[in-house]
């Protein structure tokens, strides 16, 4: 079974999946810390409506979970705020 | 990449199947721009293993025949060249242009390469999406719409969690509870606000609709098999858990629409799915112009003349932009709005019988929305189970108390309470958070003044090079070959 990389962990998927899919199939639910209050966040509607699963892939931040397929060898983050902290003020 | 044509379909869901078919079959180029990897829309939901007439498993799907029949018709379309697949495409923005519209869409994958589709004509078949409602724990992981639940089990194969509650209101918590047991999972229960006795003032419209009426049947079945208990006139009120949701509260509503004293009753979980009904997604005929009207109770959709013509002479709708009204109505209004376009540009598609039948079948499955409308409806009380810490806007995390706040600042409308408090202003351009809040403003839901704050100029995201791109493909689509490229399989 091909893997991507989620914070560190190799998340097993089937060909055609999301990353929320495949993530939530592995057991791992929160995909993002929100950046007011530091909640965390999941997967809401699942069809790209809500922007609450956003995820950092392979360094750009802001995906939607939900509708990017996952890929062998991808490298996705859980999103802390608006994911671009590296950018600074 | 710039496609000409002679009707561009947006959405390729049940509506916008039918409204390509029947526009392809009757002898005008179709373009079907769709964002899904694969046809079928949320209603026929399949991995994307097959781009055309995919295995669709029969314990999931229904009217599968319809869909087969569909996606061969179409797939043969296309192998004639008449119809242009244009899958993973999000629409950003139709616009009229002299020569009929202009579609613009995005794919997020390469990121953001822009196609732009421009067409005599645009049906739009832009489908629906989960209405939900905020409630003290709505924002904690593990909670999520019906129709969340239903796209991970159907498109990606997952079941998203082993002990799930459904709550809502709506014939689609049944059907995703015995979509749940049918895949392994438990179903700790379902809640629905309505009282769906309601129905025998409707026995009229059922009458039209038996095959709708045997398939709640089905599910009820499959759910007393399983025991799993169904309360009606019950509402929940809060969720909990630390990092996900783990307990969830629900009360009975009595018959004067409060909550019924000594009714709570909380249920371990390790997944909440929500849905108090459908809102249309109405993002392109906002932006293209298009009438739309909301009525008393909250709900908006596009208008539409007898052959599914908008209010914007260049510009079709089918489906649940319209109304919404299920499957069955999309697949008439998509096949109506498909031979009506092709008409307009002289083609002398479909016979008149059979144009006939289908405004009468339409005629009928409008009934039968009319009546599922006024049966599962949201008790009003909805409200009172608010916090002040409660997430109402989940993008810009505004709280209850801050909506409050901007209302008693003098804000009656979703607009100013979004200039005052940023409920709205976030990813999501208030898809989410705009009908709740619409109705927490005194004296709403209703009004046309609310409709104006559906207008999301953007609808996808963008990166700014297409934006300012914006003013370039000025090309006059008389000047472009009138034959669509190959089309692109999948």
């Amino acid at each position: 079974m091909p893997t991507f990389i989620f914070d560190g962990r190799a998340v097993p998927f089937e060909h055609g999946q999301s990353i929320a899919a495949a993530l939530i199939g592995a057991g791992v639910i929160t995909l993002r810390r929100t950046r007011r209050r530091n909640r965390p966040r999941g997967l809401f509607c699942g069809i790209g409506v809500c922007f609450d699963c956003l995820v950092c892939v392979d360094g750009t931040a802001n995906r939607r979970a939900c509708l990017v397929a996952a890929r062998e060898g991808m490298v996705a983050t859980m999103q802390s705020g608006t994911g671009l902290d590296d950018l600074g003020d | 990449m710039i496609l000409a044509t002679d009707v561009c379909v947006v959405g390729a869901g049940p509506a916008g199947l039918a409204a390509a078919v029947s526009a392809g079959q009757a002898g005008v180029t179709v373009a079907l721009v769709d964002s899904a990897a694969t046809v079928g829309g949320q209603y026929w939901r399949h991995p994307p293993s097959r781009p055309w007439n995919a295995v669709i498993d029969r314990d999931v799907h229904h009217d599968v025949g319809e869909f087969a029949r569909l996606s061969n018709q179409a797939a043969a379309l296309a192998r004639e060249g008449a119809l242009t697949y244009l899958p993973g495409q999000f629409v950003w923005t139709v616009s009229e242009t002299p020569e009929g519209c202009r579609v613009r869409a995005v794919a997020e994958e390469p990121i953001r390469e822009e196609t732009v589709v421009d067409a005599r004509l645009a049906i739009l078949a832009t489908g629906a999406m989960d209405r939900p409602l905020p409630f003290p724990g709505w924002d904690l992981p593990g909670v999520l719409t019906v129709g969340g639940l239903q796209s991970l089990l159907k498109g990606h194969g997952v079941l998203a969690g082993q002990r799930i509650l459904l709550a809502g209101t709506g014939p689609l918590l049944l059907s995703t509870a015995a979509l749940v047991l049918a895949r392994g999972g438990t179903v700790a229960g379902v809640i629905e606000s309505a009282r769906p006795l309601r129905w025998v003032r409707h026995l009229r419209a059922l009458a039209g609709v038996p095959a709708r009426v045997v398939e709640g049947a089905g599910y009820m079945a499959a759910l007393t098999r399983h025991r799993v208990t169904v309360q009606t006139s019950a509402m929940v009120i809060a969720a909990c858990g630390g990092d996900r949701v783990s307990r969830v509260t629900s009360a009975r509503i009595a018959q004067d629409g409060r909550v019924a004293p000594g009714s709570q009753h909380t249920h371990e979980v390790s997944l909440l799915a929500v849905s108090y009904g459908f809102t249309p997604r109405l993002e392109l005929h906002a932006a293209a112009g298009c009438a739309l009207a909301r009525d008393a109770k909250g709900n908006v959709s596009v208008e539409v003349d007898d052959d599914q013509f908008t209010s914007c002479p260049g510009v079709l709708s089918a489906g649940e932009p319209t109304g919404i009204g299920g499957a069955s109505l999309a697949l008439v209004e998509g096949q109506i709005a498909g031979t009506a376009a092709a008409r307009r540009l002289g083609r002398s598609g479909g016979q008149t019988g059979e144009l006939v039948a289908l405004k009468r079948r339409r005629r009928t499955l409008r009934a039968f929305a009319v009546a599922m409308a006024s049966v599962y409806t949201i008790p009003s009380v909805w409200p009172e189970f608010l916090t002040d810490d409660t997430t109402i806007c989940r993008c810009e995390e505004v709280t209850y108390a801050e909506i409050k706040r901007a209302l008693e600042l003098g804000a009656s409308d979703v607009r100013t309470v979004k200039l005052l408090s940023r409920a709205g202003m976030g990813w999501c351009q208030g898809r989410i958070c705009g009908y709740p809040v619409s109705c927490l403003i005194p004296g709403a839901p209703g009004g046309t003044a609310d409709v104006a704050s559906l207008r999301i100029p953007i609808a996808a995201p963008l990166p700014l090079s297409v934006l300012a791109s914006a003013e370039q493909p000025t090309t006059p689509s008389s000047h472009l070959p009138r034959d669509p490229p190959a089309p692109r399989r999948g």
